[in-house]
């Protein structure tokens, strides 16, 4: 569903993201993880067509994004870092507003945003601006958003973000039984959400991916067979540099 | 098809965000108010005694220069600040259509602000005879004239997420609009340059363009004019945020 092949950005000298290539199918759930500033935001806003690599090819459900990028955004929902939201909306305003432009009308559309309600317990907001809501809620509502038209492809910028430890439960069950049937990569920092909700990991430190295989295969490379141990020796030499 | 659907989508969500706070109506007030001063105090309405709106349509180049930036500023700034922006732009639309969207709703905004003004119009017709075809034109001429202001504030936005910056920023380029035509300007340019060249500078300003609709003529070129400031300024506004997505 998602093949990404040699992506390259640079912003002006510093390669934020440096050949990068990998492919998820229907099916998987990509855990993205490492450092800050690593570069997973920067991948994830190439792979969905906010901006343009400065090199490589990207294809969604074989279209491809940069010369084809409403097909290919047609299929993708999107959670972006920090989950963005119009502030004067009420959440089912704003939901309403996204299926709209996802080209769900009418009753479909009334359906799909009662369905995104419901998966996201936002119930209790929903008439709510978004200005007042709490950061869990604000969360999950832009959560919402990246369900709303059932996507096969689905994209989220560290999902549990601020969420409570209930809260990082509920949706680390919804992304792995989403799973089942769609296309997911989301980032994080929390290693354990890495092995309840993903089949597979990519590991990625200043621009490149340094590790790519299942939790348990990552896991094995280390003597106690603990992914941190993992993590931190890939990627520790290069933060207290600081890169 | 799916392009006017999505520019309705956007549209309305932009409409529905000025009257979702009290932005829409302080602003309707204000500018209500203002009209209403510079028609009949600055302009001397009544003093005039001719039954035509000339004293209130010759002000709304300097009246605009500030509301009209006020309006547009948050188009895109705003967009930048909440990150919605990045969320908007990965959504199956293209960003001109985003840009047309967003756009129109606020030029329906200050279109409905001016369609407010109508008492004055019953007024002159009710205290005179007035040539209602002339006021036409210049309720024609004054749409054009917001639209044109607000493509720039769309630009300028664009360019910056800080609100206050992008505010100067559009009225400056909108006050260079209507000094390169305003008449002090002119004269003080033609003493130093060649009338062809006072010619060619007042031909940007929105001044020189508007004078024909207060007259009551609707000129094409005119026309044309104003279509071609949104039109670039529009075109600017895309080419800006294709720059910065760029990086």
């Amino acid at each position: 569903m998602i093949r990404v092949e040699n992506l390259v950005k640079a912003f002006g000298a510093k390669l934020a993201v440096n050949d990068v290539s990998f492919t998820v199918e229907r099916g998987e759930v990509l855990g993205f993880l490492g450092p800050n500033g690593a570069g997973k935001s920067t991948t994830m806003r190439m792979i969905t067509g906010f901006i343009p690599p400065s090199s490589g090819r990207i294809t969604i459900g074989g279209h491809d994004m940069l010369e084809d990028p409403l097909p290919a955004k047609r299929l993708i929902g999107y959670l972006p870092e920090n989950a963005p939201g119009y502030a004067d909306m009420t959440v089912l305003g704003f939901l309403n507003f996204a299926a709209e432009l996802r080209g769900l009308h009418g009753d479909a559309r009334k359906r799909a945003v009662g369905r995104a309600i419901e998966l996201c317990f936002l119930q209790n907001v929903a008439h709510q601006t978004i200005d007042t809501l709490s950061k869990g809620y604000k969360h999950r509502t832009g959560l919402a958003q990246s369900l709303v038209h059932d996507p096969d492809v689905l994209i989220m910028d560290e999902p549990t973000d601020g969420l409570d430890p209930n809260q990082k439960h509920e949706v680390r069950g919804l992304i792995k039984h989403m799973g089942e049937n769609k296309a997911i990569i989301f980032s994080t920092h929390i290693l354990e959400e890495v092995e309840a909700a993903c089949s597979r990991v990519i590991i990625i430190d200043r621009g490149r991916i340094v590790a790519n295989g299942t939790p348990a295969e990552l896991k094995a490379r280390s003597p106690e067979g603990r992914l941190e141990d993992v993590f931190r020796a890939i990627t520790l030499p290069d933060t207290v540099k600081g890169h | 098809m799916n392009t006017w659907a999505n520019i309705k989508t956007i549209v309305k969500r932009e409409l529905g965000g000025y009257f979702t706070s009290p932005i829409a109506y302080v602003f309707l007030v204000i500018y209500l108010l203002l009209t209403g001063f510079f028609t009949f105090t600055v302009g001397s309405f009544f003093e005039r005694g001719e039954a035509s709106l000339v004293s209130f349509f010759t002000w709304h180049p300097w009246l605009y220069l500030f509301l009209v930036p006020a309006v547009g500023m948050r188009l895109w700034s705003e967009e930048r600040r909440l990150g919605t922006m990045e969320l908007l732009l990965t959504m199956p639309v293209t960003t001109w259509q985003a840009i047309t969207g967003k756009f129109l709703a606020s030029w329906l905004f200050l279109a409905l602000a001016l369609a407010l003004t109508f008492p004055v119009v019953v007024t002159v017709n009710w205290l005179g005879d007035p040539d209602n075809g002339v006021i036409f034109a210049g309720y024609v001429g004054s749409v054009l004239l917001a639209g044109s202001y607000l493509a720039v504030a769309s630009m300028t936005s664009a360019m910056t997420r800080n609100q206050v910056i992008s505010f100067i920023l559009s009225v400056l380029i909108c006050l260079f609009l209507i000094l390169a035509g305003y008449e002090p300007v002119t004269g003080l340019l033609s003493r130093v340059a060649s009338p062809q060249v006072v010619e060619v500078v007042a031909a940007f300003s929105v001044m020189t363009h508007f004078e024909g609709f207060q007259r009551g003529v609707l000129d094409t070129r005119d026309i044309v004019f104003f279509a071609s400031v949104m039109g670039f300024a529009l075109f600017t506004t895309g080419v800006i945020i294709r720059n910065q997505r760029a990086g």
